[in-house]
């Protein structure tokens, strides 16, 4: 079974919500990467997603762009990203990674070499953030040939008939973007979450995660009340941009994921179900 | 006025999703689908709509000046001793190039689909200027992304820009040229999708601007079409366009793709040599990949990163080209071929000192290859070239190039 199935399996089982940490490969630096990914995941994250870095990041904001820049400056190309998605592995078996980027640098490899690099280097799903589902064939049945998924975005602006359309391609998770606008941008509208939220789980079983524009623990946890799963990626990658070195990034990440951690986990003990008892 | 099925082919290409053969589609976040295909039905719809149809044809008689004239250049064809060299002159438009014919149809699109805001990306700063131009008329909110390059460039462009109310916004981000520029009107777009406008300014994007952008260029071809005709008493032999993102080839080719006696050709910029990576000719020396939002040639690394592109006009510094071309290119009914920085300039000479027409840079590129051509030709053939803008915008880049300090 693939890891993402059985993480939230797992965590619908201990009732918890999951936490989703994004970092650019190579960002700061390529040194840092896999053992900010081991913080994170010491820090209470439940899967792990990396940001492959692409020279024109249409979707995402400020930060990512430039942690893209950095990267690639530092030579963090496919070959380094899945080399490090390896060592990742050495000392994790069990988080889930999800790589996510651009699709003409997936293309330049080739996509059946991809997912085949991919699934023997111990991913679990890919998000191709230009992709939709309505390019996605060719992708989908390479991933899935490999036992990899194919994680989908769901925005506010999505219409009922798209959203029947991706709940038939999706696996793994859903993941739910919060605000129309780019990666980063912190206009987070919480009161339309929740309807939102449910118009997913009106058309798919899978796992909703939501991301985009959640930045302070206190957000973390208000969306943790909603979704099964809570993505952090600017917030992350503008701390680590900051960071000198190794231990700092790590201590970073441990710092600030322990915490949005902390608040998901109060908000979730003590949210509507938990009162009701 | 033109029935709609006349004006356009576009029930045949591209198909439903936007697909020319395999190129083209629709490459960009989900945020963005539902207003891409808002976006499609809403030019679908307003082709065939009789006022607004009449009010398109009205603006383009009365404030953009067409039909834009078919000249015959006799003293440069003397020169090159072959076929008849005529030009459809897109530089005697308001604003100085064939721009403003999509800029004005998008502009009216806008204002029927209750658009209060527009954006645009601009390269050279003509689609730039032509957007805030049209934004002014119609009273509405306009901001204009130029690289940072662009904008030292392009000074001149700047201004007028900010003349005409318009917000510059300068990219700072890559290599500071069109396809930054380009990317962040996208993030903008993404943003703030409900109340604003994109107003695309090639045939590249997803689906439907590559087409859409098209369709209200076509004009171009249409009225050549008939010039030729009505001058010439037929079609010309050979048409020849600078070809970046290449709106105003496709707007001059499409019309004649189904006369198969017309050969067409797209000029590229070849900047410092096509051997380099110093060019910006994606057709002539790219590969199929996925750039803004379409599958189509375009220049990167092995990587799939793509590459900083050099061309002496800006708005041929662009490292993809619109899906129709690619797909033209590979059926082999058009052909792309490349001229370099020093044979656009010295074409730039050449036609301001025999016509006193002074071309823009992008222009340039295509006559420079249309006299090699012409020259190539029997004199009983013709060359018919898009004198797509005019060079005003360019002197300080060319006073630059040659050293000389106003």
């Amino acid at each position: 079974m693939n890891r993402i199935d059985q993480r939230f399996r797992q965590l619908a089982r201990r009732g918890r919500t999951a936490l989703v940490p994004y970092i650019t490969a190579g960002h700061p630096h390529p040194e840092v990467t896999v053992d900010v990914l081991h913080g994170a995941v010491e820090a209470g994250a439940d899967l792990v997603e990396l940001g492959m870095p692409f020279s024109d990041v249409m979707a995402d904001g400020p930060v990512i762009q430039n942690a893209c820049a950095q990267a690639l400056q530092h030579g963090t190309d496919l070959d380094r990203v899945l080399e490090m998605v390896r060592r990742f592995r050495e000392r994790d078996a069990d988080t889930p990674l999800i790589l996510m980027g651009y699709t003409n640098p997936i293309e330049r490899r080739g996509v059946e070499r991809f997912a085949a690099e991919s699934a023997e280097a111990g991913v679990d799903a890919l998000l191709v953030v230009d992709c939709p589902a309505d390019e996605a064939e060719d992708l989908k049945a390479a991933l899935q040939q490999r036992g990899l998924h194919q994680i989908f975005l769901v925005a506010p602006t999505t219409t009922d008939h798209r959203l029947q359309r991706m709940a038939g391609l999706a696996g793994g998770f859903v993941y739910y973007v919060s605000i129309k606008g780019v990666t980063g941008s912190s206009s987070l509208d919480l009161s339309s979450l929740a309807p939102a939220v449910k118009r997913v789980r009106a058309v798919t079983e899978l796992p909703v995660a939501v991301g985009f524009g959640i930045r302070e623990p206190e957000q973390a946890a208000a969306v943790a009340r909603v979704a099964d799963a809570v993505v952090i990626g600017s917030a992350l990658v503008d701390r680590l941009d900051r960071c000198a070195n190794v231990e700092e990034a790590v201590a970073v990440t441990r710092e600030y994921l322990g915490r949005v951690r902390g608040a998901m986990d109060a908000a979730t003990e003590t949210g509507p179900a938990a009162v009701e008892a | 006025m033109l029935e709609a099925a006349q004006r356009t082919h576009s029930e045949s290409v591209p198909d439903a999703s936007g697909h020319f053969g395999t190129f083209g589609g629709r490459f960009v976040s989900e945020t963005l689908m539902p207003a891409l295909e808002e976006l499609d039905r809403a030019w679908k719809h307003y082709l065939k709509d009789a006022d607004f149809l009449a009010e398109l044809d009205r603006d383009l008689a009365h404030f953009v000046g067409r039909p834009s004239p078919l000249y015959f250049a006799e003293n440069l064809t003397r020169q090159m001793g072959g076929a008849r060299i005529v030009f459809k002159r897109e530089d005697l438009n308001h604003t100085g190039a064939h721009k403003i014919n999509n800029t004005v149809g998008q502009g009216l699109l806008a204002r029927a689909m209750g658009k209060k805001r527009v954006i645009a990306e601009t390269g050279a700063g003509q689609h730039g200027v032509a957007s805030a131009t049209v934004a002014a008329r119609l009273g509405m909110e306009c901001v204009v992304y130029m690289g940072a390059e662009d904008v030292r460039r392009q000074a001149v462009n700047v201004f007028r820009m900010k003349l005409l109310g318009a917000e510059v916004v300068s990219v700072e981000a890559g290599s500071r040229t069109l396809k930054d520029a380009l990317n962040e009107a996208m993030r903008d777009w993404v943003t703030n999708v409900d109340d604003t406008f994109y107003i695309l300014g090639t045939v590249a994007g997803p689906h439907p601007y590559p087409a859409m952008v098209r369709d209200f260029n076509a004009i171009v071809g249409r009225e050549a079409r008939a010039q030729s005709l009505a001058e010439y008493g037929r079609l010309p032999d050979a048409l020849v366009a600078c070809v970046g993102g290449g709106s105003n080839a496709i707007g001059l080719f499409h019309p004649f793709i189904d006369d198969e006696q017309v050969a067409m050709y797209g000029v590229e910029a070849a900047g410092r040599g096509l051997a380099g990576l110093e060019h910006a000719a994606s057709l002539c020396a790219g590969r199929v990949g996925v750039l803004h939002g379409s599958r189509t040639y375009l220049l990167d690394d092995d990587a799939g990163q793509i590459r900083h592109t050099h061309s002496v006009s800006a708005g041929l510094d662009y490292p993809g080209v619109g899906p129709e071309h690619a797909w033209l290119k590979d059926i082999g009914r058009a052909r792309y071929v490349g001229i370099d920085d020093e044979q656009a300039m010295k074409a730039f000479h050449a036609l301001t000192r025999s016509e006193g027409i002074m071309p823009a840079l992008e222009t340039a590129h295509a006559v420079a290859y249309g006299m090699q051509l012409a020259a190539q030709r029997r004199s009983d053939e013709i060359v018919l070239i898009n004198l797509s803008g005019r060079g005003d915008k360019d002197i300080n880049t060319v006073a630059e190039i040659e050293g000389i300090q106003f």
